[in-house]
């Protein structure tokens, strides 16, 4: 047990770090960053808004980073959340009950995931493109939804999701804390987490040794739709509306970066949620300092570039071998494993 | 028919047939007007398009097109507006970024052994972050070279216009297929897309070719921007957003198996004319949303990407 959690430590150090030193550089910027208080029963501070603010990006994170342990990726979580927040705003404005508009915006979430799994899984189609599908048509699909409306809605309990808080904490980040740790628990616990590392690995000699691999995949598909359809609910609560056109737009892209900032190898494999969820937290943190120090916003897209491509260096094949070449002597004189 | 050709086959088929359901509906469909329209309307995204065609039939797939498209834009309106050099000047340092920049995610490509997708996503970022940087706002663009450019055009009988950016997109598409079915480094292109090692091993030079397609599918980027500035008038940051993904639909409609190694160029036209057609419908019909046009361009999507799985089943089968 010690063992585990000394790994886990290990393996989200680089994270840590990273996080530690976006947010040292922000609050040595701005002194009162790391200042909270507590007004009508919630937390208020620079910190809990970043948490808040990640929310979406760091839901989407956590069906990414299964996605892409499968060697998979996962194209339309923008799109699906547009859709799944058009239903729920749809349903709230026909007046349907809370529970009867989740059901209806989370099961159309899991239907996405599940078209997207029955395509990569079964039709054996490469996950960029049978996402792709929907990542064009979703858009309009949600724009089908609100009937090319904004469609805005007054549902107390929708409302509470968004903007709501529990414990003295903002509704969205109890969610995402949540159910990262259900998740977690839930591959960690069980051998999901390494069958699906082993369908990311090799495919084939995962389905030759017995692993169900199209129910997994189709399982990892369908988690990152309900992933999807939860953030696209939140973003929804949070303007009270439907943006079909705008919401969840290029998020995908950021949560891709999130699980590749979290150390998880786009080539399939090894996964950690926990780093990605850090990684989902280092890029919001990294927003709210570019606002905060006020630099121009436009820098942003520049930084997340630098990013991916530091961390491609990094996580290039090449590189690790000539690196792994000079730290040959060391490891043999330290023994490790 | 060789199966290679069914897919090529079925866009065409399903363009004639589209073109013949719309012009029963709608005989003013049939103007040279209409046709004209549908070349200019569509021709920075076909540009783009050969690009993107390269790409995917070396088996890769380039993110960075349309935030390239949105840089060329505004640099061309800064340049244009601060400075006095001319529009052409202006278009050969353009276009020279792009190449350079499209070689250099090539490089990457292939020295760091990263996958297409993730590389051609940081330039997709870098490329729009550096349009921010320059401007945030649209900028007109009110050089006289401008006007006369748009001023050059081909009537055809009927009173429709055959204009220069239309007239360039064809210019490029017959390029591209020249260089794609003519050329040693078209083959290299097919033979990288059928696979990476069997080509290293057949002689191809992997390394130079892989940085050849991304140049040039950077070049034709920048140029497609050029177009698009000229067409528009104008150099926006968010101009052409999403547009990669509107090209790679008309690379696989057009009949370009997504794994690479098999395509043709001249299939991305006709998958470029389909969804011009789809929009033209549209505007006809008056009544459907413009949103029905992402909605029918995902299913054509859809049909096709099971076509090209049932076609290599068929193939896979018969070879035994």
């Amino acid at each position: 047990m010690i063992r585990t959690v000394q790994q886990l430590a290990l393996r989200l150090l680089p994270q840590v770090i990273a996080l530690a030193i976006v947010l040292a550089m922000i609050a040595a910027v701005f002194p009162g960053f790391f200042s909270f208080s507590f007004q009508n029963g919630r937390l208020y501070g620079s910190i809990i808004d970043i948490l808040n603010r990640g929310a979406p990006v760091a839901l989407l994170a956590i069906g990414m980073t299964v996605v892409i342990a499968t060697k998979g990726i996962d194209l339309s979580v923008g799109a699906v959340m547009a859709i799944c927040g058009a239903v729920a705003a749809a349903s709230a404005t026909h007046g349907n009950p809370l529970v009867v508009t989740l059901a209806l915006a989370l099961a159309t979430g899991i239907v996405c995931g599940i078209w997207n799994g029955f395509l990569v899984a079964v039709l054996d189609i490469q996950p960029i493109i049978a996402t792709l599908v929907l990542m064009v048509a979703g858009r309009g699909i949600a724009q089908l939804v609100t009937e090319g409306a904004i469609l805005t809605f007054n549902d107390e309990g929708l409302i509470f999701i968004g903007g709501g808080a529990f414990g003295g904490l903002p509704m969205p980040v109890v969610i995402w804390i949540v159910f990262g740790i259900a998740i977690t628990a839930l591959v960690r616990r069980t051998a999901l987490g390494m069958l699906i590392e082993a369908i990311g690995i090799n495919r084939r000699a995962s389905t030759l040794s017995g692993i169900q691999t199209p129910v997994l995949l189709i399982a990892a598909y369908t988690l990152s739709g309900l992933c999807a359809a939860i953030a696209g609910v939140i973003a929804a609560a949070d303007i009270r509306g439907a943006d079909a056109n705008n919401a969840g737009l290029w998020l995908e892209l950021d949560a891709i970066l999130a699980v590749v900032v979290g150390g998880t190898s786009l080539l399939g494999g090894r996964f950690s949620i926990a780093a990605s969820l850090l990684g989902a937290m280092i890029i919001q943190a990294i927003n709210t300092g570019i606002l905060l120090s006020g630099f121009p916003p436009e820098f942003n897209l520049i930084i997340k570039a630098v990013i991916i491509v530091v961390i491609l260096v990094v996580q290039s094949p090449k590189i690790r071998t000539i690196s792994s070449f000079f730290a040959r002597p060391a490891r043999q004189n330290g023994g490790e494993r | 028919m060789k199966p290679k050709y069914l897919p090529l086959a079925a866009t065409i088929a399903i363009f004639i047939l589209a073109y013949a359901v719309c012009a029963l509906q709608y005989p003013a469909m049939l103007s040279t007007r209409v046709v004209g329209n549908l070349l200019t309307d569509n021709a920075f995204l076909g540009i783009a398009a050969v690009g993107m065609t390269f790409v995917i039939l070396s088996g890769g797939i380039d993110l960075s097109i349309g935030s390239v498209i949105a840089f060329t834009g505004v640099f061309l309106a800064v340049v244009l507006e601060h400075t006095s050099i001319h529009p052409l000047a202006a278009f050969v340092l353009v276009l020279a970024i792009t190449t350079v920049f499209g070689m250099i995610m090539g490089a990457i490509i292939h020295y760091l052994e990263m996958p297409p997708f993730i590389v051609t996503l940081a330039g997709m970022f870098l490329a729009r972050g550096m349009a921010f940087v320059l401007s945030i706002d649209s900028i007109p663009i009110k050089h006289p070279f401008y006007a006369t450019m748009k001023s050059f055009y081909y009537k055809l009988p009927g009173g429709g216009r055959i204009t220069l950016i239309g007239g360039l997109m064809l210019l490029v598409f017959i390029a591209g297929m020249v260089l794609a079915h003519r050329t040693r480094f078209g083959t290299n292109v097919y033979a990288l897309g059928g696979g990476t090692q069997t080509s290293r091993l057949m002689g191809v030079p992997v390394a130079r070719t892989t940085i050849l397609i991304y140049a040039l599918s950077g070049f034709l980027a920048g140029l497609s921007g050029i177009v698009f500035s000229l067409y528009t008038s104008a150099g926006y940051s968010l101009a052409a957003v999403g547009v990669e993904l509107d090209a790679i639909a008309a690379v696989v409609i057009g009949g370009t198996l997504l794994t690479g190694g098999a395509g043709f160029v001249g299939g991305t036209l006709v998958g470029l004319l389909i969804q011009g057609l789809i929009q033209t419908y549209i505007t006809f019909d008056g009544s459907l949303s413009s949103w029905w046009t992402k909605i029918l361009i995902g299913l054509l999507l859809f049909v096709f990407i099971l076509m090209q799985k049932l076609i290599l089943y068929l193939s896979r089968k018969k070879a035994g």
